[in-house]
C-alpha cells in the first residue's frame, strides 16, 4: 500500500460549489510525485487537506485520506494532529511570510521537536545546527541566532527546508516553494530539494504550476484541472504521450528550457471547453 | 550611537514638555477667580490682615514674578509649602504618590489580565456565540465611563452584597508596621498577608471601576490583531507541526499580535491614572487624585502645582517606558 493514498476526495466552499471532485492520488514510499495544474485548480487544497489546515470556509464532503494505512479524516484531531507532525512537514510557497517575524531562527527550528516530538533541546538544536550545514548555509550557528527579517528570501527558504527535513517526516508537501523567489535562486532551491529528498529518501508531493520543475525533479506526476484529476502518469510517459487532450495542451503551451519561445501554443478554447463539460459531468 | 542620540531628544523633549506644563498651570490657576488667601482667613478678618497673609505667600508681587521664584525654588527641589497644611508640597505629593500609583497599576494589571482573557478566548473562540458575548460584553464596558461603573460596583459589591471595602484605603483601627508609603508592596514583602488581604479588599473596587474600559479597549484591539495574526503563514505552518490551536495562539499569534496593543496601553494608562482622581474621591481612597481635588476646592496654589507637574512626570514616563518595552518586543526595532 502507499504511503499516502488520497481516495475520492471532495470538497467544496461551504454553501457554494465544488472545489475538489473525488480527486485520486497516491504517493509511495520515497516517491517524488508532482502535482500540477494552472492556478486555482485546487493543488493548494489538496495539500492543505493533507495537513489539515483547510481555511474554516472549505469542508470536505467525502473521500478519505489514507496515511500510513489511517484513514485520517476519521481520527478525532488531536491525535490527526501529532500524527500529521510527526511524520509530515510542509515546504510553504512565499518564505518572505512563512517565519515568525519575533521568533529567532534557531528557536522555529527547534522549538517544535522539543515541545511536540519530546526531543532534549540538546539535540534539537544540534540537529538544527547540521541541517542548517546541509542546506549550504554558512555560518550556521549565527544563522540559528537571527531573526527573519535579516536574512534574504533565498535564505529563508533554505531556512524552511532544513526545518521541514528536521524530523525526518515520511511524507513533505511542497507549494510551490520556488515560486516566489528569484529566478537566479529559484534553480538552487530546487537542487537543494531534489538532494535533500534523495539523502532522505522522503515521498514528496510537489505542487507547481510549471511542468519544466516537474521533469527535473518528479517521477510521477498527477494533473488537476477543476479540481479532478485528468491524468496520473510516470513523468517519462507524460513528456512523450499524455494521455488526456488537457495534458497535451498544457504540454503545448509550456516553455522549453532549450528554446523558450519556440512553438508555444495557448491551450485551445475547445480542448478547454471539452475538459471543463468532463470534469463537470463525467 | 543612534539610541544614544534618541534618549538625549527623548530627554531634551521630555524637559520642554514638563516646563510647559509648569508655565500653563501656574498661570491659569492664578488667573481664575478664587482666592486662596480669602478662604484660609475667617470671616470679619481685616484687609491688613489680608495684605499681611498675602505677602507671606508671595502673592503680592506680578504672576511673571512669582512664577520665576517657584521655578527656581523647583530647580533646588522645592515644590514651596501648601498653603491649607502648612508643610512642604513636596513630601505631601510624595506621601500620596505611593497610594496613587499602587491603585493604577493594580488597575493596569486587572484591565491586561481581563481583557487579554478575553482577547485569547475569543479568538480560541471566533465565529461562534462565546466570541458574539464576549463582543457584547465590551461594548457595554465601553459605553459607561469609569467613575460610574464605580458608583455601581458600589452599590451592588459594596451596598446589596457587601463583601468588598468602598472607602479609604485601609481599615483605620488596623496597626500598620509600614515605613514607606507602598502598603501594598510592603504588606507582601513582610509577609503579613492579613494586612495584604485588608488593602485589596479596600482597592479592588475602585482598581475594578479603573479597569473595566480599559480591559474592553485592549480586549477588542488584541483580539482584532489576534485574528489577523492567525491567517498568517508562519500561525498556518505551525498547526502542520502539531501545535493545538490554543498553543497556536499563545505562542505563535500572541508576541506579534500584542505590539499594537501595547502601544495602546502605554495610552490608555495614563488616561487612567488621570481616571484616579475622581475614582479616589468616589471611594475616599487617600491618593494623589483626591488631594488633588481638595487642593483645587481650597485654592492651594502651590500644592495644585505640585499635583500638576507630578502627574506630568508620571505621565511623560509611562510614555517612555512603552517605547522602551515596544522596542525590546519587536526585533526590527532592536536591530535598526
Ligand atoms: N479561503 C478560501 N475560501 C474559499 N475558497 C478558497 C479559499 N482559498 C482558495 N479558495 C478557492 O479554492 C480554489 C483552489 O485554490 P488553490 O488550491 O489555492 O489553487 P491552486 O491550484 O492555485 O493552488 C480557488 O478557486 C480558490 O478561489
Ligand atoms: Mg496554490
Amino acid at each position: 500500500m502507499s504511503f499516502l493514498e488520497v481516495r475520492n476526495l471532495s470538497a467544496r466552499v461551504k454553501g457554494g460549489g465544488p472545489l475538489l471532485r473525488d480527486v485520486f492520488l497516491t504517493v509511495e514510499v520515497g516517491e517524488v510525485r508532482g502535482l500540477v495544474g494552472e492556478s486555482g485548480a485546487g493543488k493548494s487544497m489538496i495539500g492543505k487537506a493533507i495537513l489539515g489546515i483547510l481555511p474554516k470556509a472549505v469542508e470536505i464532503t467525502g473521500g478519505q485520506i489514507v496515511l500510513d494505512g489511517t484513514d485520517l479524516l476519521t481520527l478525532p484531531p488531536a491525535v490527526r494532529r501529532m500524527k500529521v507532525g510527526a511524520t509530515c512537514a510542509l515546504i510553504p510557497q512565499d518564505p518572505l511570510t512563512a517565519l515568525n517575524p519575533s521568533r529567532r531562527i534557531g528557536a522555529q527550528i527547534t522549538d517544535r521537536l522539543v515541545d511536540i516530538l519530546g526531543w532534549t533541546r540538546q539535540r534539537a538544536e544540534e540537529r538544527a545546527l547540521a541541517l542548517l550545514g546541509e542546506v549550504q548555509i554558512t555560518n550556521p550557528a549565527r544563522v540559528l541566532r537571527q531573526y527573519p527579517h535579516e536574512l534574504s528570501g533565498g535564505m529563508r527558504q533554505r531556512i524552511l527546508i532544513a526545518s521541514a527535513f528536521a524530523a525526518e517526516p515520511k511524507l513533505i508537501v511542497a507549494d510551490e516553494p520556488t515560486t516566489a523567489l528569484d529566478v537566479t535562486v529559484q534553480k538552487q532551491i530546487l537542487k537543494l530539494i531534489a538532494a535533500l529528498q534523495a539523502r532522505h529518501g522522503t515521498a514528496l508531493l510537489f505542487v507547481t504550476h510549471d511542468l519544466g520543475v516537474v521533469s527535473k525533479v518528479c517521477q510521477n506526476l498527477s494533473v488537476l484541472y477543476a479540481g479532478k484529476v485528468v491524468e496520473d502518469s510516470a513523468v517519462a510517459d507524460f513528456f512523450r504521450a499524455p494521455k488526456h487532450p488537457y495534458s497535451a495542451a498544457l504540454l503545448a503551451a509550456t516553455p522549453k528550457y532549450t528554446d523558450p519561445f519556440a512553438g508555444l501554443q495557448p491551450v485551445p478554447e475547445a480542448v478547454i471547453a471539452a475538459v471543463r463539460a468532463e470534469v463537470e459531468h463525467g | 550611537m543612534a539610541l544614544l542620540q534618541t534618549l538625549l531628544l527623548r530627554v531634551i523633549t521630555t524637559a520642554v514638555t514638563l516646563l510647559g506644563v509648569a508655565v500653563i498651570v501656574f498661570f491659569v490657576i492664578r488667573v481664575v477667580p478664587g482666592n486662596p488667601i480669602a478662604m484660609m482667613l475667617p470671616p470679619g478678618a481685616t484687609a491688613e490682615d489680608i495684605a499681611n497673609l498675602t505677602a507671606r505667600y508671595g502673592l503680592d508681587k506680578s504672576i511673571p514674578e512669582q512664577f520665576f521664584i517657584w521655578g527656581g525654588g523647583v530647580l533646588r527641589g522645592d515644590f514651596g509649602t501648601s498653603i491649607t497644611l502648612k508643610q512642604p508640597v513636596l513630601a505631601l505629593v510624595l506621601g500620596r504618590l505611593p497610594a496613587t500609583l499602587e491603585l493604577s497599576v493594580l488597575a493596569l494589571g486587572m484591565a491586561i489580565l481581563i481583557g487579554g482573557a478575553a482577547a485569547l478566548t475569543g479568538t480560541r473562540l471566533r465565529e461562534t456565540r462565546v466570541e458574539g458575548g464576549i463582543d457584547i460584553a465590551q461594548g457595554m464596558a465601553l459605553s459607561v465611563p469609569d467613575f460610574l461603573w464605580g458608583l455601581v460596583l458600589i452599590l451592588v459589591f459594596g451596598v446589596l452584597v457587601p463583601v468588598f471595602q468602598i472607602s479609604g484605603r485601609v481599615t483605620p483601627s488596623l496597626e500598620l508596621p509600614f515605613v514607606t508609603d507602598f502598603y501594598l508592596v510592603e504588606s507582601v514583602l513582610r509577609l503579613r498577608f492579613d494586612l495584604t488581604l485588608d488593602l485589596l479588599s479596600h482597592m479592588l473596587l475602585p482598581a475594578l471601576a479603573l479597569a473595566i474600559p480599559l480591559a474592553a479597549i485592549i480586549g477588542q484591539l488584541l483580539k482584532q490583531s489576534l485574528k489577523e495574526t492567525m491567517h498568517l503563514d508562519y500561525v498556518t505552518l505551525a498547526r502542520t507541526q502539531g501545535y493545538s490551536e490554543a498553543k497556536v495562539i499563545w505562542s505563535q499569534a500572541l508576541p506579534n499580535a500584542i505590539l499594537p496593543t501595547l502601544t495602546l496601553v502605554g495610552v490608555q494608562f495614563t488616561f487612567l491614572i488621570g481616571g484616579t482622581v475622581i475614582i479616589e474621591r468616589l471611594f475616599s481612597y487617600e491618593g494623589l487624585g483626591n488631594m488633588a481635588i481638595d487642593a483645587v476646592i481650597n485654592r492651594d496654589l502651590p500644592l495644585i502645582q505640585g499635583i500638576v507637574i507630578l502627574f506630568a512626570v508620571i505621565f511623560t514616563g509611562v510614555n517612555l517606558l512603552v517605547d522602551l518595552t515596544y522596542a525590546a518586543l519587536n526585533p526590527r526595532l532592536r536591530h535598526g
